[in-house]
């Protein structure tokens, strides 16, 4: 990333990015294809679910026609894609309001503690990636190894129910649920969120603490490295000068995994915390069966797990400097 | 693989491989006999007390209506071991299935396998889980299906790499030239030598399925009452939750217990050469 380069230099990489971004596009619209059908399979549909058992199938009939239920899938599934595509994903059955206002209500409070676990688990998985490639081998790699083997396994609602009984039920010092008061000092703040946080953290830790591992200790394994090594580069220097650099192509990618998994793990923590967020809200659009809404967060996360690993994929591009010759 | 060969293998684990072992041993004996050896039939109110802790007569206390947790416990083991047991089988025989046919059929056949198979990936497991649970509800057997199909894709880009790599070698050129089948090829040639890095990608496979299903139980998707898995314990006793109850702790921990044993074995099992 020297400032040197000239403009054409970077045409290579630019042209790499712009086909990765056009193949996320191709793929989240397979995706959407994928999730309209599935969600559309089901016996009886939407009407028959509002009106219930007594409907005669006049009424039926008169609200399919309603709700555009009796055109083709494909004509349906063409306007929902352009619904969600302009942000309007349609109306929730059960709550009878626009679902992108209960979304927009519950995405604030997803962003807030996906972020918040970003900024807490990043800086220890580096931590603990760092020293166990430094030590490969030695009693401290092994040690963490077995540590965070056994975090990547462990249910989010064993370490939930540990963190309350720790520090609810024995400490006092944190809250069971996770409750915002309005306008929170930032203690208060801190305190609601900590106990969420520190039960999404350990997974998002062990994944990717494990993960920058391998990825230096690929480097580690360079002539580069033996080289800077003899020429008597002090091992901090090594790693942070020399190693970290060469690794970010795979230590960006391993954050994107974690960060997508840590969608995943909230789906436990925010119902076990009642926390009112996205991934809560989907289990509720599950329980009830309001497809519109149980589509448009499917959407929200396949579409970010994508955007995740694009960014990865923008950021290894930019940083290898091979694909800037050109 | 001979017996003395097994126990050569088991001794040459590093400790952790053994503890892993054991605690897989442990889980498979009890899916088998624990609702035999349970002290109490599993739905009979046995306690007054609710939530009551460790006891003599109750190993790990009362559950929210006063039913033995252990028994209750050796009930559940068996639906978490049993179904993730058959699910990972039936996404590993489907996954590594399509897989074959795409690493021997023609091109064009490997091309839209591995592009469906890409989209599918890029859908999150667990995302993936209860958008199938929503369409289809989730009785016994939908809900073994729909588990499987999560991991279907995850298995297929395995197994993909790995069958297409092998289809290359000399062995299988040699095959081919001889004039054998595509069936042939594919389930004596190149199935035989990807067994072993398969059986570690679905060991791995076996502890996401676990944590899949006992999570959709946990959540009230997955085993409905009056069955009950280890989520479905946790799930029951979630109102102990502020209490920290045993009753919500013990299949809690019994779940990980089977999953870090399985992560602990298959890395012992591996080292050297995954690095």
């Amino acid at each position: 990333m020297s400032g040197a380069a000239s403009a054409s230099a970077w045409r290579g990489p630019a042209k790499l990015v712009l086909k990765r971004t056009g193949l996320a596009l191709v793929t989240l619209v397979l995706v959407s294809a994928v999730i309209f059908t599935i969600s559309g399979l089901l016996p009886g549909d939407a009407a028959q679910e509002l009106l219930g058992q007594g409907a005669t199938p006049e009424q039926i009939a008169a609200l399919r026609q309603e709700m555009g239920l009796d055109r083709p899938a494909v004509v349906r599934y063409f306007e929902w894609l352009r619904g969600i595509a302009l942000g309007d994903p349609g109306q929730s059955l059960v709550a009878n309001k626009p679902v992108a206002e209960i979304i927009s209500e519950r995405l604030p409070n997803t962003l807030t503690l996906a972020g918040l676990t970003t900024l807490f688990s990043v800086p220890i998985a580096f931590l603990i990636g760092i020293a166990s490639a430094v030590s490969r081998g030695k009693g401290t790699d092994r040690a963490l190894n077995i540590a965070t083997l056994a975090m990547v396994a462990l249910p989010e609602f064993l370490v939930a129910t540990i963190a309350v009984l720790v520090f609810s039920v024995k400490l006092l010092w944190l809250p069971s649920i996770t409750i915002v008061p309005q306008d929170p000092t930032l203690w208060e703040f801190l305190r609601a969120y900590a106990m969420p946080v520190m039960v999404l953290g350990v997974g998002v830790i062990a994944q990717l603490g494990r993960m920058i591992r391998a990825a230096i200790i690929a480097e580690l394994d360079r002539p580069y490295v033996e080289m800077a090594r003899l020429k008597g580069v002090s091992q901090r220097r090594l790693i942070f000068r020399h190693v970290l650099p060469n690794a970010v192509g795979p230590i960006v990618n391993a954050m994107a995994l974690s960060l997508s998994y840590l969608f995943g793990g909230a789906i436990i923590v925010e119902t076990i915390f009642s926390y009112p967020g996205l991934a809560s809200l989907m289990v509720n659009a599950v329980t009830s069966r309001d497809m519109p809404l149980l589509q448009a967060c499917a959407m929200l996360f396949c579409a970010t797990y994508l955007l995740l690993v694009l960014i990865a994929d923008t950021v290894a591009i930019l940083a290898n400097p091979r694909l800037r010759q050109g | 693989m001979t017996v003395s060969g097994i126990l050569r293998a088991t001794r040459a684990l590093p400790l952790s491989g053994k503890i892993g072992l054991a605690l897989v041993l442990f889980w498979i004996v009890i899916a088998i006999v624990g609702p035999f050896i349970a002290p109490y039939p599993p739905g009979s109110f046995a306690n007054e007390e609710v939530f009551a802790g460790a006891s003599s007569q109750f190993w790990l206390g009362s559950d929210f209506l006063g039913r033995d947790v252990l028994s209750r416990l050796l009930s559940g083991a068996r639906f978490t071991v049993g179904l993730s047991a058959l699910a990972v089988a039936i996404a590993a025989s489907i996954g590594t299935g399509i897989a074959l046919t795409a690493a021997v059929g023609p091109r064009w056949v490997d091309e839209l396998l591995s592009r469906s198979m890409d989209t599918l990936i890029s859908i999150p497991s667990k995302i993936f889980a209860l958008v199938l649970v929503a369409a289809f509800g989730s009785s016994l057997v939908l809900l073994t299906l729909i588990i499987a199909i999560t991991y279907v894709p995850g298995n297929f880009r395995i197994a993909r790499s790995l069958a297409v790599g092998l289809a290359q070698l000399d062995f299988v050129e040699v095959a081919r030239a001889r004039g054998e089948g595509r069936l042939y090829l594919a389930l004596s040639e190149v199935l035989p030598n990807m067994i072993r890095p398969l059986f570690a990608d679905i060991g791995l496979r076996f502890v996401f399925i676990v944590l899949l299903l006992s999570g959709l139980s946990f959540l009230g998707l997955g085993l409905q009452p009056p069955d009950a898995d280890l989520g479905s314990l946790v799930r029951e006793n979630t109102s102990g939750l502020a209490e920290g109850a045993l009753a919500i702790m013990a299949p809690a921990a019994a779940i990980a217990s089977l999953t870090v044993g399985v992560n602990l074995l298959i890395d012992a099992a591996t080292q050297g050469k995954v690095q």
